[in-house]
Order: C-alpha cells, then sequence, then structure tokens
C-alpha cells in the first residue's frame, strides 16, 4: 500500500493536470494557429517557455536537496551541464557529414584538432538511447560517488556547499581544455536534427517543448512522491536534527546519497532537454555563479515547497529575459539585490508572501536553519 | 576479563578513555549495567556524563577500552545508527525533537520498524501502528495535540515527547540525559513513575542532577568524577562517602 | 698566410718566458700591426694582445672598441679625441700626447663585428689577470660562453694564478671546456671530469655536442657519467626552482586567503563577496596611480605602491564594516544565508566596477624597483615583484598574528568568537567588534589585491578568480587556525606547481581540486583542526 493517496488531494490532482494540460497541449496548438491569427504565438517563444521548463526543472532538483535535505549544493548546475554535454554529443554525431569538414565520424572541432579518431568516451553515443542512459548515468553516478564520500565523512552545511562550488569549478577548468574532448571553450554546438527531425523547425521545437513540460510534470510527481514519503519527513527531520535522526537508527548518510542523485538525475534530464532548444552547450554552464544562481530561484519562488521553486525559475529567468534584453547593465544590480532581498526579508520567498497574505490557506513551515548541525 | 563478567551484563565498559586534546574526559571508566537495571549516574560538571553517553551511542569513539553491549557487541565498531538499531536509544540533554515535524509524525519516525531509506520511500502505516502512536501520545499526555508541530510545545511536553519517541522506539537500553531538566514537581514526579514503570522490561541509565529524583527512583547510583567512577551503590551510601561529599560540598 | 705566420710567431711569444723589453716591444709591434688595413691581420693582433697577457693593452682594446683609435698618414696608430673642431692625439699605449691633428689628417681603425667580438674575448683574457676579482670571473664567465682555442694558454696562466676560490672554479671550467674543444686525449678526458661539476647548460649542450662528435668510446663513456651527474644536478635545481616557484604562488593565495581566515575562520562567516573586496583592492590601486601620475612629480610615481596600501586597507575595510552593519549581522548563526546574500553583494559590487571604470582590464604598472629580477643558476629568473610579494604577504602574516595576540582588539575579538554572552556581559561592545572584524577580513583582502594588481590583469573579474581558491586554502588548512592558513597555502602552491609540468597547468589546477575535496572528506576540518566538544559547537 503506497501513499500515492496522499501525494494531493482529489483538487490538488485537478489542478495539477489542468495547469498541465494548458502548457502541453495549449502552448503548441496556440503556435500552430496560422500567422495572421491574433492569438498565434510567436515561434521564437516556443523554445524559450521549453527552456523556463528546463530551468523549472532543475530549481526543483535543487529544491528537493536544499528545501527538504538542507543541502545547499553549489553543484546543480554542473549535473545539468553533464546532462546537456551528453545530449549535446549524442547531436554532435547525428550531424555526420553535414558538418564543415564533411567528416562521417569526427565533429568538427576534432578535424580542427587534427585527431584522427574518435576518443573511446564518445563510442555509442551515436545511438539515442545510449545517449539517454548517460543522460542520467553521468550526472547520477557523478553524485552517487561524491555524495558517498561527502555524506559518510559528515561534511554538512556551508563545508559541503564549499565542496560542491570546488567540485563545479574543477569541472568548469576542465571543460575549456580542448584535449579533453569536448570542444574545449566552443562546446557542442551548429546540430542539425534529434532522432531524424530538424531542429530548426517549429514543430520539432513544439515537440520538445511538449516533452519538457512533460518532464517537468513527472519530475514535480517524482519529488512530490518523495516529500510526501516517509523518506520526505525523515528528510525534514534530518534538516533540523541531524544527529537526533541518526540515534533513531536511520542512515542519514543513505538518506542524503539517495536524495542527493536522485536530484542530481533530475538535473541532468533538465540539462539534457534544454541544448536541443538553445542549440549549444559550453563550458560557461559549469561556471560557478550559475549553480548559485539556481539557488536563487527557489529562494525566490519558496523554498521546501516544490511548487515554490517552479515559480522562481520562471519568474526569475522571465526577469532575466526581459532585463538582458532591454536593461543589461541593470541585470546584475537586480540579481544581486535580489538574493539581498530575499535572504534577509523575504526567507520564505514569493509563496510565503503569498500564504501571509492569506492567498493561500496553509503557508508552508517556516524554513528553520538547515543545514547548520555539525558544521563548526 | 572473563566471559562470567559480564554474561549478565548489558552493557560492559572496561578501561575507557577519551581525550580531547590533552583533557581526559573519560579516564579509564568501567561500568557494568544489568539486564532490566535502572541506574543513576552523577557526578558535578564535567565529569565525564554525557561523554560516556556518546562513547555508548557511537558518536564518539575512545581513544581506548572496551565498549560491549549485550553479551559481546563491540559498540565501537559501530557508528550510531547500528547502535540505534542494536536496540540502544537515547534521550539528549537539550530536549532534541524534530521542530517542524508534527508530534504524529515524530512518533511515526521514532516508531519500532525497517529502518532502510529505500523502504521509508513505499511506507505506509498499518492499522496496529497508528494504534500504537496513538496509544504512546496519550502516555505522554499530549492526546488532541497530534497535528501541532513539536517545535510548538511547551519545554516539559516536548521533553515528553522525546521520552515518548524513546518508548515508541522499543529499545532494550535508554540512556536518559537529564530527563527532568526543566520540568515542573509534578512532571517530575510522573517521570519517575514511568521510568520506574519500565524496570524489568527494558535497561535504563538515568543521568541527572536533580537529587529529589534520583532519590525517588530508589536506583543504584554510580558517581562519576573527572572521567571515572568514584563511588558506587546505594543513594544513602554513595551520599555518605567522604570522597563523594568532597567533590560536591569540598571545593 | 701572414696571418698564420703571425699566429705561430705569437703563441710562441705567449709560450716562452719574456724579459720585461722584449714584452714592450712586442706589444707596441702587436699594437702598431692593428693598423693595418687587412681584418685577418688585425684580428690576429687582438688575439696576440688578448694572448700577451700585459695590462697596457687594454686601453688600447677599449679604443678600438669604442672608435677611438686612428691613424695618421704616416701609418701611426694613434688615440684622437675630438677637441673642439680638431682633433688631440695620444700614444694608445702610454697616453704621451701626441699633438694635434685635423680632421682629414687621420682615419679611423675600422672595426667589424667579428672584430668586436674578439675584442671582447681579447679584453676577456686579459682581465683574467688583471682585473678586480668580480672582473676576472665575469671574463672567466665570458672565456667559457666564447672559447678560443688561442686563449687555452692564457686561461691556463691566469687559472695557475689564481688565488680567489670561485674565480679559480670559474677558470677551472673555461679551461676544460677549452680543453675538451682542442686538446689531447688525455686533456679531453680530464676536461670531462672537470666540466661533470658543472650545472651550466651550456656545458650540458657543449658535453653533447662533444659526445655526438666523438669516435672514442672512452671520452664518449665519460662524458655519458659527466652527463648523468649534470642533470641529476640540473634536476635538483629544477625541483628547488620549482619549490619557490611554488612558495610565491602559495604566497599569492596565502594573501588571497588570510581576509578570509578572518571572516570565515574566527567568525564562521561565508563572505563570497571576499573575491570582490581583493578586486576593490587592486582597483584602489589604479586609481592611486593614476592620481599620482596626474597630480604628483614624476619622480614621486615609484611611492604610489606605497601609498595604495594603506588606501586599498582603509577603502575595502570600510565597506566591509558597511557590508558587517547592512547585511551581515542580521544572518549570524544563518550561514547558507549569508552565502547567497554575499554573493548577491559580489555581483553587484562587480557591475558597479564595471559601470565606473568599464569592462576591460586596468593597467596597473609596477614600480622600478619591483621590475626586472636576478638570474639563478641554471637559467631560472626569479622577478623582484614575486620577492616583494612574498615578504609583503609575511609581513602582513605577521602583523596580523600581532593584532590578534597582543591589541586589546585582538583580544575582545577572540573572546567575542568564544562565547558571545560573557564578552558583553564583561562590557565589550560585540556588535563593534563584529563590525571591525568583518573590516578587518576585508582590508586584508583589499591588501591582497594590491599586491595582486602586480603581477596579473585588473578586471572586475579578478575576485572571482581567486574565491574558490581562497576557500579551498583556508578549508584545507583549518578553519581558526592562521598557522593553518599558511599551511594550507603554502602546501597548495607547492603541489600545484609540482603538478604544472607533468600535467599542464589546468588540469593541474583540477587535480588539487579533486584531491582536496577528498582530503576534506578524510579530514572534514582541515589539516590542524580543533578537537573536541569546544569544535562541534
Amino acid at each position: 500500500m503506497r501513499r500515492t493517496d496522499t501525494m494531493f488531494t482529489p483538487r490538488g490532482w485537478l489542478w495539477f493536470l489542468a495547469v498541465g494540460a494548458v502548457l502541453a497541449i495549449g502552448v503548441p496548438l496556440l503556435n500552430a494557429l496560422p500567422a495572421s491569427s491574433a492569438l498565434q504565438l510567436p515561434d521564437y517563444l516556443v523554445p524559450l517557455l521549453g527552456k523556463y521548463a528546463c530551468y523549472a526543472l532543475l530549481a526543483l532538483a535543487l529544491d528537493l536537496v536544499w528545501g527538504y535535505a538542507g543541502i545547499l549544493s553549489l553543484g546543480h548546475g554542473a549535473f545539468f551541464a553533464l546532462g546537456g554535454y551528453a545530449m549535446g554529443m549524442y547531436l554532435m554525431r547525428q550531424i555526420g557529414t553535414r558538418g564543415v569538414y564533411r567528416d562521417p565520424i569526427l565533429p568538427d572541432f576534432m578535424v580542427f584538432l587534427n585527431w584522427k579518431q574518435l576518443p573511446w568516451y564518445w563510442y555509442g553515443f551515436d545511438h539515442f538511447a545510449f545517449a539517454m542512459v548517460m543522460v542520467v548515468l553521468v550526472p547520477g553516478v557523478l553524485a552517487f560517488v561524491f555524495g558517498w564520500f561527502a555524506f559518510r565523512s559528515r561534511v554538512t552545511g556551508v563545508y559541503l556547499s564549499i565542496i560542491t562550488q570546488a567540485l563545479t569549478y574543477a569541472l568548469w577548468l576542465a571543460f575549456f581544455r580542448n584535449d579533453m574532448g569536448f570542444g574545449g571553450n566552443n562546446g557542442l554546438t551548429d546540430f542539425k536534427d534529434v532522432l531524424g527531425f530538424d531542429l530548426h523547425a517549429p514543430a520539432t521545437r513544439r515537440g520538445l517543448y511538449v516533452a519538457s513540460v512533460i518532464a517537468l510534470g513527472l519530475g514535480y510527481l517524482a519529488c512530490r512522491f518523495i516529500t510526501r514519503s516517509k523518506l520526505g519527513r525523515l528528510l525534514l527531520a534530518l534538516r533540523d536534527a541531524e544527529s537526533r535522526v541518526r540515534f533513531l537508527g536511520y542512515s542519514v548518510d543513505y538518506a542524503k546519497l539517495f536524495t542527493f542523485t536522485a536530484s542530481a538525475v533530475l538535473a541532468g534530464i533538465a540539462g539534457a532537454l534544454y541544448v536541443p532548444q538553445v542549440g549549444i552547450i559550453n563550458p560557461s554552464e559549469f561556471s560557478p555563479g550559475n549553480s548559485i544562481e539556481i539557488a536563487i530561484w527557489v529562494a525566490v519562488g519558496g523554498r521546501g515547497t516544490l511548487l515554490g521553486a517552479l515559480i522562481g525559475a520562471v519568474v526569475v529567468n522571465f526577469a532575466k529575459t526581459w532585463l538582458t534584453g532591454s536593461m543589461p547593465e541593470a541585470w546584475l544590480f537586480v540579481l544581486g539585490a535580489l538574493f539581498i532581498l530575499v535572504t534577509l526579508a523575504f526567507p520564505q520567498g514569493i509563496l510565503g508572501l503569498a500564504g501571509k497574505l492569506r492567498l493561500r490557506p496553509r503557508p508552508p513551515p517556516p524554513a528553520p536553519v538547515p543545514g547548520e548541525e555539525g558544521a563548526p | 576479563m572473563t566471559d562470567a563478567a559480564y554474561a549478565d551484563a548489558l552493557l560492559y565498559l572496561d578501561g575507557v578513555t577519551v581525550s580531547f586534546d590533552g583533557f581526559r574526559a573519560l579516564n579509564n571508566l568501567s561500568l557494568l549495567v544489568e539486564r532490566g537495571e535502572i541506574r543513576s549516574v552523577i557526578g558535578p560538571n564535567g565529569a565525564g556524563k554525557t561523554t560516556m553517553m556518546d562513547v555508548i551511542t557511537g558518536k564518539t569513539r575512545p581513544d581506548s577500552g572496551t565498549v560491549l553491549f549485550d553479551g559481546g557487541t563491540d559498540l565501537t565498531r559501530l557508528d550510531e545508527a547500528a547502535i540505534a538499531n542494536l536496540g540502544i536509544g537515547r534521550k539528549f540533554q537539550k530536549p532534541t525533537v524534530f521542530q517542524n515535524l508534527s508530534v504524529f509524525e515524530n512518533l511515526e519516525l521514532a516508531q519500532k520498524c525497517p529502518r532502510g531509506i529505500l523502504r521509508t520511500l513505499g511506507a505506509a502505516l498499518s492499522g496496529r501502528q497508528r494504534e500504537e502512536i496513538a496509544e504512546t501520545i496519550r502516555m505522554i499526555g499530549l492526546a488532541g495535540r497530534e497535528r501541532v508541530a513539536a517545535g510548538a510545545l511547551s519545554h516539559g511536553q516536548k521533553q515528553w515527547l522525546e521520552i515518548g519517541m524513546l518508548l515508541i522506539q522499543d529499545q532494550r537500553l535508554l540512556l536518559l540525559d537529564e530527563p527532568v531538566a526543566g520540568m515542573t514537581d509534578r512532571e517530575t514526579e510522573a517521570t519517575a513513575e514511568l521510568v520506574l514503570s519500565l524496570a524489568g522490561s527494558r535497561t535504563v541509565i538515568v543521568v541527572e542532577h536533580d537529587m529529589e529524583f534520583v532519590r525517588s527512583l530508589n536506583a543504584r547510583v554510580t558517581v562519576l568524577h573527572e572521567g571515572s567512577v568514584l563511588a558506587d551503590g546505594s543513594i544513602d551510601h554513595v551520599q555518605s562517602q567522604p570522597a563523594v561529599i568532597e567533590v560536591y560540598l569540598g571545593r | 698566410m701572414t696571418r698564420f705566420l703571425h699566429v705561430l710567431l705569437l703563441a710562441l711569444l705567449a709560450l716562452a718566458p719574456l724579459s720585461g723589453a722584449a714584452r714592450a716591444a712586442d706589444l707596441k709591434d702587436l699594437v702598431g700591426q692593428l693598423a693595418s688595413d687587412d681584418f685577418d691581420s688585425k684580428i690576429a693582433a687582438i688575439r696576440a694582445l688578448g694572448a700577451l697577457g700585459d695590462g697596457r693593452a687594454v686601453p688600447v682594446l677599449k679604443a678600438l672598441e669604442d672608435g677611438a683609435l686612428y691613424t695618421t698618414t704616416d701609418h701611426k696608430l694613434v688615440v684622437a679625441e675630438p677637441d673642439d673642431d680638431k682633433y688631440k692625439l695620444y700614444d694608445p699605449v702610454d697616453r704621451a700626447a701626441l699633438g694635434e691633428a685635423t680632421d682629414d689628417a687621420i682615419d679611423k681603425v675600422r672595426v667589424n663585428n667579428r672584430m668586436r667580438s674578439e675584442i671582447d674575448a681579447a679584453l676577456g683574457s686579459l682581465t683574467l689577470v688583471g682585473g678586480r676579482p668580480q672582473d676576472r670571473l665575469a671574463a672567466a664567465q665570458e672565456a667559457l660562453k666564447h672559447p678560443l682555442a688561442e686563449r687555452n694558454d692564457a686561461l691556463q696562466k691566469a687559472y695557475a694564478a689564481e688565488h680567489d676560490p670561485q674565480v679559480k672554479a670559474a677558470l677551472g671550467l673555461a679551461l676544460a671546456a677549452a680543453r675538451l674543444r682542442a686538446g689531447t686525449r688525455e686533456q679531453r678526458l680530464a676536461a670531462v671530469n672537470t666540466l661533470a661539476s658543472s650545472t651550466d647548460p651550456q656545458i650540458r649542450s657543449l658535453l653533447i655536442d662533444q659526445r655526438d662528435a666523438s669516435d672514442d668510446p672512452e671520452i664518449k663513456h665519460a662524458i655519458d657519467t659527466a652527463l648523468g651527474s649534470i642533470n641529476g644536478r640540473l634536476r635538483l635545481i629544477g625541483v628547488a626552482v620549482t619549490f619557490f616557484e611554488g612558495i610565491s604562488l602559495g604566497s599569492i593565495l596565502l594573501l588571497a586567503a588570510i581576509g578570509l581566515a578572518i571572516t570565515f575562520g574566527v567568525m564562521g562567516v561565508i563572505n563570497m563577496a571576499h573575491g570582490e573586496m581583493i578586486m576593490l583592492g587592486a582597483y584602489t590601486t589604479f586609481v592611486v596611480q593614476q592620481l599620482f601620475r596626474a597630480f604628483l612629480p614624476p619622480q614621486w610615481f615609484d611611492a604610489y605602491l606605497v601609498a595604495a596600501v594603506p588606501a586599498a586597507f582603509l577603502v575595502t575595510g570600510a565597506i566591509g564594516v558597511a557590508l558587517e552593519r547592512g547585511i551581515i549581522r542580521f544572518l549570524y548563526g544563518r550561514s547558507l544565508e549569508t552565502l547567497l546574500a554575499t554573493w548577491g553583494v559580489s555581483l553587484m559590487l562587480q557591475q558597479l566596477v564595471r559601470t565606473i571604470f568599464g569592462a576591460p582590464n586596468k593597467e596597473v604598472s609596477n614600480p622600478s624597483w619591483m621590475t626586472g629580477g636576478f638570474e639563478l643558476i641554471g637559467g631560472a629568473t626569479i622577478t623582484w615583484n614575486r620577492i616583494a610579494i612574498l615578504v609583503f604577504c609575511f609581513v602582513v602574516l605577521g602583523v596580523l598574528a600581532l593584532v590578534l595576540r597582543r591589541t586589546t582588539f585582538g583580544l575582545h575579538m577572540r573572546a567575542v568568537t568564544q562565547n558571545r554572552e560573557m564578552s558583553a556581559a564583561m562590557g565589550i561592545r560585540t556588535a563593534a567588534v563584529d563590525a571591525l572584524t568583518f573590516g578587518l577580513g576585508s582590508g586584508i583582502a583589499g591588501m591582497a589585491g594590491v599586491a595582486l594588481s602586480q603581477i596579473g590583469n585588473v578586471s572586475p573579474n579578478l575576485g572571482t578568480i581567486y574565491i574558490v581558491d581562497s576557500f579551498m586554502v583556508v578549508v584545507f588548512g583549518g578553519v581558526g587556525s592562521l598557522f593553518g592558513t599558511l599551511a594550507g597555502a603554502m602546501t597548495l602552491g607547492i603541489v600545484n606547481k609540482l603538478l604544472e609540468p607533468v600535467a599542464g597547468a589546468v588540469l593541474g589546477k583540477v587535480v588539487v581540486l579533486v584531491a582536496i575535496i577528498l582530503f576534506i572528506q578524510k579530514r572534514p576540518r582541515g589539516l590542524f583542526a580543533l578537537k573536541g566538544r569546544a569544535a562541534e559547537s
């Protein structure tokens, strides 16, 4: 007997399905209208919305570890990028002879570097299924191995944040190198098609958008399932009093490891969906700043609520799209101010604020000081 | 050290030493607690009471010495969770409950059941388990407050909730670190009754400063001082020991 | 043919013990030969003068090199010095005045490049015996650089006469190098043994050349043995240089991290804007430099760096105090929130600097006393700015240690760190101590920025380069221990430099980061950690 019955109230399910249907069906339909129609959604908006969906999934992943288990990972940008690179490698192999150098096997940048042979770690990426397994496996295994060491040695709180940032920084430096075999500074780009569909065709873009929304919906259900299970309560418990959980006989390390790995996998999937929609993946996705920015999406929406992460990711990224377009100078000031404002004045974010204004019947539990325990 | 020496013992400590940067928190401590026994441990601040509990529960590893549980399990090799799963429960000096979970959820997490992480993912409460939780809530006097967040309880209620969590964990050895600190007299009395009712079925080690409470338990008393045992016996016996008087009053 | 005869004659001259009179005569003859029109015979004369070992030839050769040597219409050689529109003439050897001449009455002795190097070599040979010890040493090294068979005897004489051990060793090497090129088999074998004690890369390549050119197996073998020992020593020197580079990098890391050791280590505050404090320190340096350029006479310019240090300390210290009062004090005990808020501050500071100064790099020049460097044996160079930073870093560390241990402020700071309530109860104004401590940490970061402006680009992103490294240093060394920070920075610096030749700069850094990540998991509290209950609370 599983606890799926308590994941949502019947009304909750209704809301979830309704919003999901509007996003997954309504948007592509509006886009497919003839251009003359007043209701037609312009083509450029579809991948943009798809990108937001990927960001929302990424935010969801971070909220699971940060909002619930109290682990502020500054490595989620890296998991996202790794998933993206796995996808990018598949897309690279799909280019085939349509590259500048028309090499059937080697991607352009390898020909340019005078490589004669595909490196072994590129084998298999011409198969979609293999690439998808890697999308899950690479971030998942990295998170598992890293978490295995970190949680067992009880690295917690800011220490954990700092070493996840160091991990991201190390990957960032490494991926800039040409001899890593991932295209160096330029990364992977010039993709042509995915599964035989032209990436620039509006229909393919609609398809990718729908895939992103469905992934987001499934990711939300998965997170909801975890947080509503006894494990979810265990995570909240260890966020508050880690050693007490140990004395109850639970393995805190495994609980964290499971959550961290699951979260990294979600981040990797988000990255894989992101790449074909933006058409490029390069090392800047690993930049430590990107990973911290995810935390601000979650904080703005309201951490430890899942829904808040979704809202925060969309709101902040919409503001970013808008501001970097109209006032690029101002964006970093706004982002910086957001960091300060949210931590100082609105620790519970938009949802907390809404709760205070009684727009929601039950505000989320007050976010305590996560991850303080054990850190000197 | 022969088998006979600790065949009946539930907990056996021998020559346990713990030092922090040269300061010896425990100094060659030896202690034997029998099954079903209630044992009071007293001692001035810094005598090593809390460190002793840390060693038993796996929070601190001793520099040297033997810590055996239930006829031979070496506790110094296990981590906290494994020790808890052997049947050793602990109540902290400062009441430690999960502030953001409700009373019911606190007890649900503590309840005896498989502790595997993946099993918690699919766990659901059976009717019997719900009943047991309800029973415990009544026992600790929190009926009607199941849905209240533990952080909103009074100090005494938190103490009781934590004791309730220990009971529902169904442990064989309970370590209570100052269970009546901050309680009213009436609450203290009720706690003493509760602890006494456990005698025989569980083994309890109580660390307490409140001499009235210790007296009311009427149990064997071990006095710690500077990390080792100073005196041992009935409360009247240890209170008449000149060494104990000196430690408590002399300086 | 004439040349050959001259050489033969002069070699004989050099070998034979000569009476003073004979020498003077030869000197005059040889000097006279410089008047020849034939470059070959001039060169032979120069060589012979060098081999003669007579110090009086020195001013002649110098005059020749400076173009002050002329021939008169009657083919006499003179030194001519311009005097109004005429020339005063002197005897080149004894400088006796020989009257005056007009421009068209004298002809300059022409010198070509080949002659110039011969002159240098000859002067070198002459200095071998005559000059001051440092001149003799330079001459010996010069002889090693440009070996000439003709000079062997001069070298040998100089070697026999030399008393200064350093010069004698250098002469020995030069002699051996010369003999290895053109000696008898026994001389060559002995020379190889002498050369084996050297560390000079030139000698190493000389030996390699000679081995490859030689057919004699014994000589080949001897040279191989010698090369083995030279290579061994060169490796050792290489390691020493690497260590110095490591310590230099360590000092930079240390400077960047000391401020963090205060704010993170002592106060427990995660200041992600720490890198921006460094950046602001560097920009303060830039501004001070521009002010010096604009308002002070140029000879004062070198002092700008001295003025920049307190300026950077005050500017970033003040910003630090403002940051603590405005944001951080509301977040004590909430480290993760502090991390996010200070990251926000860092973004704003970067954008602010970009708005004011523009995104491109600003150029900060080294004062003259920090430019250049000195050469080590084995050809490595150590620059003055690296040494200055090393010294500066230890001065900062030392002063900081004194402030913490010996001043009332330091006492208050430590008291507040250990027990806030008790400190407050004893009348310490904890809020002010917090603000000042944070200001101190930030101010030190600013001073680090002054140093970093001397070795790299000053750009708005300067801080982001150092922030992760700084945290790694503090965490690796052990939080709360200045000594740990020192040890952490030096270890990381040296390990980084040791790895660089093996793995390359970037990969080396990645390896170090991964190693630290693993290390922290093994010892979560770093190298020099506090233990016990106090450390856990």
